[in-house]
């Protein structure tokens, strides 16, 4: 097989089972009608243990060897979420906070 | 269609800011492998998935099999299996645009779904079905003019992507303040916490979304008293 072709295939591959995953819930779950009580539950209540999870993942490889493997996410987290609960301005507390930790990542 | 796109546009910001530094980061990455921008649309195009494209990349230059690369996507990016639940209902109410929403509920699409009050006036559907194609183009722009640039990038925006952090925690931050009970949050963190540990940062993920959901499947509230997000 040509090596643009075997390339393609497992774009095509990666491609299908990521569609696969979004789409299951759609196929199996509740077609016509409502979605069964435990499926709604857990629909309602996902959203913010997965948010909770994103932000362990997203601060996954944090590290605590050296100032510079924690300090800048875990202040520019900590900022973000402090400015967020002061005025309530998602744009205003994403932006200070990416901004702060571009700035430590180039301090420390 | 106008005052949608505006607003959709405002929504999105964060995740222009995420996913054109990371889009660009991709492209780049992949052209070094021998693959311009033409292959960064097409990826980015269909796969649409941030962390497992970067494993993509490793997966075609490593001459890997279409085995390895199935068991790889479904590792990497299985959490997906856990967020079309949030929207069974809404998308399937969206008609034509259902098999899109479907298709391109990425991690921050997802975010941004959840925490979703469009205003009155504006045509709901219509702002949600922007704000996710609007993500996906910010996606698929940013990677084609990293496969473009090459590594000859004209500044250093290292760190932009912490966008995508600081967007996941203003959210959890907002469902935090808006919510009468905090035991979903709650037990997210510990699983997300506890696996991390237990497991380790490359394959914890999973696991955490099984052990949060079976967690949160007991406790007998009925479906609707606690509707803290508007989805």
């Amino acid at each position: 097989m040509r090596p643009e072709l075997h390339t393609l295939l497992l774009i095509l591959v990666c491609a299908g089972v990521t569609i696969a995953l979004r789409a299951l819930p759609f196929l199996a779950l509740g077609r016509g009608g409502q979605p069964p009580a435990l499926v709604r539950r857990l629909g309602e209540r996902l959203p913010p243990a997965v948010m909770a999870i994103l932000v362990v993942y997203c601060l996954r490889s944090t590290s605590f060897a050296a100032l510079s493997g924690w300090v800048p996410a875990l202040a520019a987290g900590a900022a973000t979420v402090a400015l967020h609960v002061w005025r309530r301005n998602t744009l205003l507390s994403i932006a200070g906070g990416t901004l702060l930790y571009m700035l430590l990542i180039r301090c420390l | 269609m106008k005052q949608e796109l505006r607003y959709a546009l405002r929504r999105t910001l964060p995740v222009l800011c995420g996913y054109v530094f990371l889009g660009v980061a991709f492209g780049v990455l992949l052209s070094q492998a021998g693959y311009g921008w033409p292959w960064a649309l097409l990826i980015s195009g269909i796969v649409y998935a941030g962390s497992m494209q970067f494993a993509l990349v490793g997966l075609i230059t490593g001459g890997a099999g279409v085995l390895t690369t199935a068991l790889m996507t479904l590792a990497v990016n299985g959490r997906h299996l856990f967020y079309g639940v949030t929207f069974l209902e809404r998308f399937r109410a969206m008609g034509k645009a259902c098999p899109y929403m479907v298709f391109s509920l990425t991690d921050e699409t997802y975010s941004l779904l959840c925490s979703e009050q469009t205003p009155p006036g504006l045509n709901p559907d219509r702002t949600l079905l922007l704000i996710s194609a609007l993500d996906q183009l910010y996606w698929v722009a940013g990677s084609v003019l990293g496969g473009i640039l090459g590594a000859s990038l004209p500044f250093d925006a290292t760190g932009i992507d912490f966008a995508m952090t600081a967007l996941f925690l203003v959210i959890f931050a907002e469902q935090w303040l808006a919510a009468r009970r905090h035991r979903p949050a709650l037990i997210g963190l510990a699983a997300g916490l506890v696996c991390l540990l237990v497991l380790g940062q490359d394959r914890f993920i999973i696991p955490a979304m099984l052990v949060a959901a079976a967690l949160l499947i007991p406790g007998g509230q009925p479906a609707g008293e606690e509707a803290h997000h508007a989805s």
